[in-house]
């Protein structure tokens, strides 16, 4: 079983740093293909808020719309989703500079990411300090996704409805242009308003697919939440990193300081067994002093160097945050303000067929 | 002269004023048909509902005011109650007497999808604005009008009533007339004059599409009802979204004001649906089902001279009173065909005059609706619009 491949054709110029362009042929990629692409970006840019894919399956579907993912509406609409996607990508100032996407979008290869951290990023962690900047962003995304699939799942059945209300109108243009075979005076009249009543009736159709592509918008940003929710847990997970390593300095430097002074209190295996087996030698003592010093040692730069990469990531990760936010309000409004243009437009469409249609009823 | 009364909107009248015209198109009905000064001399409205319960049934009466300036009733002003069973009763009479004119449709005895309980207000309401039109119609018709029943019907006591319906022919010579009725009705179908005969082809087609557009409007107005059932939940979601994004709270706060301005359209436009075609529509469902009965009453008639000439013909029965017989027969005939076929003309012509008015009401609503809705959405996008240039100069040193 093939799924339906994609077609992009993307004429892109990309300059090389000697002042050359290359111009890039068409090529296939498959939806899993761009899946790949993106748990890459996931991985190697943590901090960066990732645009996501349009949806794998179709969801949020009202009843005339076809939840087959064969279907030609959904495929377009789908195409038109990926190219937004790789035009987000192109468009980030970080991203566009990274070099796998340059080959996705150049070379006919197939590549494997076999990354533990990508399982790791599935995983949840304890944190005993979070930052509560990265706690409301977390909210807030549950927040997002939570309210936009409730918007989707009411306009789809919004439009289901209207999708009643115009089509029926379509039965009334049969049965008077039947009715104006019987009437002599009213007959003209009837049968000019039974047009417009299948004009009526066939505008719902326009109407509904325009708005398709208004919930497609909506839907990317339902997306993006899950893409937020990435960057937090990154960032969980770094912090999660951290403390554990600090924890283990500190256990490590107590050891340390027992052993030297010679009072137990925390507990070790060696301990215990020194206490069942016997006292060791201050010679051994002191071989496990020096091993534990190399330890902290080590420890401590490694700590140091979680806390730059620590500080690092929030500091990059927050400015792709503050990015997404001004591009999320520019694109919600515009979304908002295009969903008002399709209505005036929708209402203009409606005056003008009822106006007709009055005049007909008018004239019979 | 006639007076082609545009009452379908007339609800409540508290006042005892004359019918008012409501709607302005049935303004420009009332004046292209006013050739004729206006001679209305009788004006009945039907009001106030009210449940009787006795050991035996509960019932619903309904007021009847009747207010005239006509010589042959006693007083200008009447005020009776009646229950339905008394219209039906005037129904019948008026029938009797008048077997081929077209009388007025009763609403329906009961309407079967979708009825709970016998009496819920949605039904009365409707069956009262019904029994309204019923007996408006009936004082429009030029020959109905000054029918004896009729006055007594709106005039008389509940007593008086009573007496007086007890009065007329039996029940079962009634039966009897109606095994009658059927048994010659073919035959008087056979002799069916050419003219008849379009005319019951008119009623058989006209039938079909009545039916068909009033299930079609019913159709639309469950859909439209749907719709805004709908669309009540969507406008508050937006409203929930903004409390969790600061820069678009307004934006947000907006379209949710919006749609629900929409909504309240919507509505406007599922109610002016339900008073203006829906009646209307299926008044003439009822019609249709009259004039199949008043054609066959016509035959029947018919076939009532047809047999008595055959038996003329081929000297059946005892011949010497046939030909006066016949000579009586012939004169029915004659006047039934006649006030049929003046009727007939009455009745297309008032069918095409609501039918328009219905629909032409129907049109307006929708326009109205869609106007409304544009105009709520321009004058959003106008203060993005000017938002924006705010912004925009605000950003400017």
């Amino acid at each position: 079983m093939y799924e339906t491949c994609v077609v992009l054709f993307l004429f892109r110029s990309v300059e090389h740093t000697d002042g050359q362009s290359v111009l890039t042929d068409s090529l296939w990629r498959r939806y899993s293909e761009f899946e790949l692409l993106r748990s890459y970006l996931l991985v190697y840019y943590p901090h960066i808020v990732v645009p996501p894919l349009p949806e794998k399956r179709a969801e949020f579907v009202w009843h005339k719309l076809s939840a087959d993912n064969m279907d030609p509406d959904f495929v377009e609409r789908r195409r038109i989703g990926l190219e937004n996607f790789l035009l987000r990508i192109a468009s980030h100032p970080i991203l566009c500079r990274d070099k796998i996407f340059y080959l996705f979008l150049t070379q006919v290869f197939f590549f494997y990411l076999a990354d533990s951290r990508l399982k790791a990023l599935n995983a949840t962690f304890r944190v005993k300090n979070p930052d509560k900047r990265f706690t409301d962003l977390k909210h807030y995304s549950d927040e997002l996704q939570s309210v936009i699939s409730h918007l989707l799942r009411v306009r789809a059945r919004v439009a289901d409805r209207l999708y009643g209300v115009y089509k029926v109108h379509g039965n009334y243009g049969r049965v008077f242009s039947e009715w104006s075979a019987i009437e002599k005076e009213m007959g003209d009249g009837l049968q000019s308003a039974g047009h417009h009543m299948d004009v009526y009736a066939s505008s719902i159709d326009d109407i509904l697919e325009d708005e398709e592509h208004y919930a497609d918008q909506l839907k990317e940003y339902l997306f993006y939440a899950e893409a937020l929710r990435a960057v937090c847990r990154k960032h969980e997970l770094m912090q999660y990193d951290l403390e554990m390593a600090a924890q283990d300095l500190a256990s490590k430097k107590q050891q340390c300081e027992e052993l030297a002074t010679g009072t137990v209190r925390t507990f070790s295996l060696k301990g215990m067994t020194t206490k069942l087996f016997g006292q060791e030698t201050p010679e051994q003592r002191e071989a496990r002093i020096k091993v534990l010093e190399e330890q902290i040692n080590e420890g401590e730069q490694q700590l140091k160097s979680k806390n730059l990469e620590g500080r690092e990531f929030v500091k990059n990760a927050w400015a792709d945050i503050e990015r997404f936010k001004e591009q999320k309000n520019r694109d919600l409004k515009e979304a908002l303000i295009s969903y008002a243009v399709m209505q005036i437009s929708m209402c203009k469409k409606g005056i003008q067929v009822w106006t007709n249609a009055k005049e007909c009823f008018s004239k019979m | 002269m006639e007076v082609f009364s545009k009452d379908a909107s007339l609800m409540d009248m508290n006042s005892f004023s004359p019918m008012m015209p409501t709607s302005p198109l049935s303004m420009i009905n009332q004046i292209k048909f006013e050739d004729e000064p206006d001679l209305k001399d009788l004006f009945i409205t039907v009001d106030e509902p009210e449940s009787h319960v006795t050991t035996i049934e509960t019932f619903i009466t309904y007021r009847i005011i009747t207010k005239t300036s006509r010589g042959e009733f006693d007083s200008s002003e009447f005020e009776v109650r009646r229950r339905y069973q008394d219209f039906l009763w005037l129904k019948g009479k008026l029938e009797e007497a008048h077997p081929t004119l077209i009388i007025p449709p009763l609403p329906e005895k009961f309407i079967v999808k979708g009825m709970v309980e016998r009496f819920n207000d949605d039904f009365i309401e409707t069956r009262r604005k019904a029994l309204h039109k019923f007996l408006n119609r009936i004082a429009d018709h030029p020959t109905l009008t000054f029918n004896e029943d009729f006055k007594i019907f709106l005039t008389a006591q509940a007593w008086e009533l009573s007496s007086h319906k007890k009065q007329g022919p039996g029940l079962l010579s009634r039966m009897g007339q109606t095994v009658r009725a059927v048994a010659s009705s073919m035959r008087g179908v056979k002799n069916r004059p050419e003219e008849f005969m379009e005319m019951n082809n008119f009623i058989e087609l006209f039938s079909q599409k009545i039916n068909l557009i009033d299930k079609i409007s019913q159709r639309i107005y469950k859909e439209e009802r749907e719709y805004f059932d709908e669309m009540k939940e969507y406008g508050p979601i937006h409203i929930l979204w903004s409390a969790s994004e600061e820069d678009l709270v307004d934006t947000l706060k907006d379209v949710a004001s919006c749609i629900d301005r929409c909504c309240k359209a919507t509505e406007k436009r599922m109610s002016g649906l339900s008073e203006a075609l829906l009646p209307v529509v299926h008044e003439y469902v009822l019609y249709s089902e009259m004039l199949m009965g008043v054609m066959k009453r016509r035959d029947q008639i018919q076939a009532e001279l047809d047999s008595k000439v055959e038996a003329l013909t081929y000297k059946k029965a005892d011949t010497d009173l046939l030909p006066e017989e016949i000579g009586k027969l012939e004169d029915k005939v004659e006047c039934a065909n006649n006030a049929l076929k003046a009727d007939w003309e009455r009745w297309k012509q008032n069918m095409q005059n609501d039918i328009k008015l219905a629909f032409t009401d129907m049109a307006e609503e929708n326009i109205h609706y869609y106007e409304q809705c544009l105009a709520t959405w321009e004058s959003f996008l106008t203060s993005q619009t000017n938002l924006h240039l705010e912004e925009a100069s605000e950003d400017k040193p």
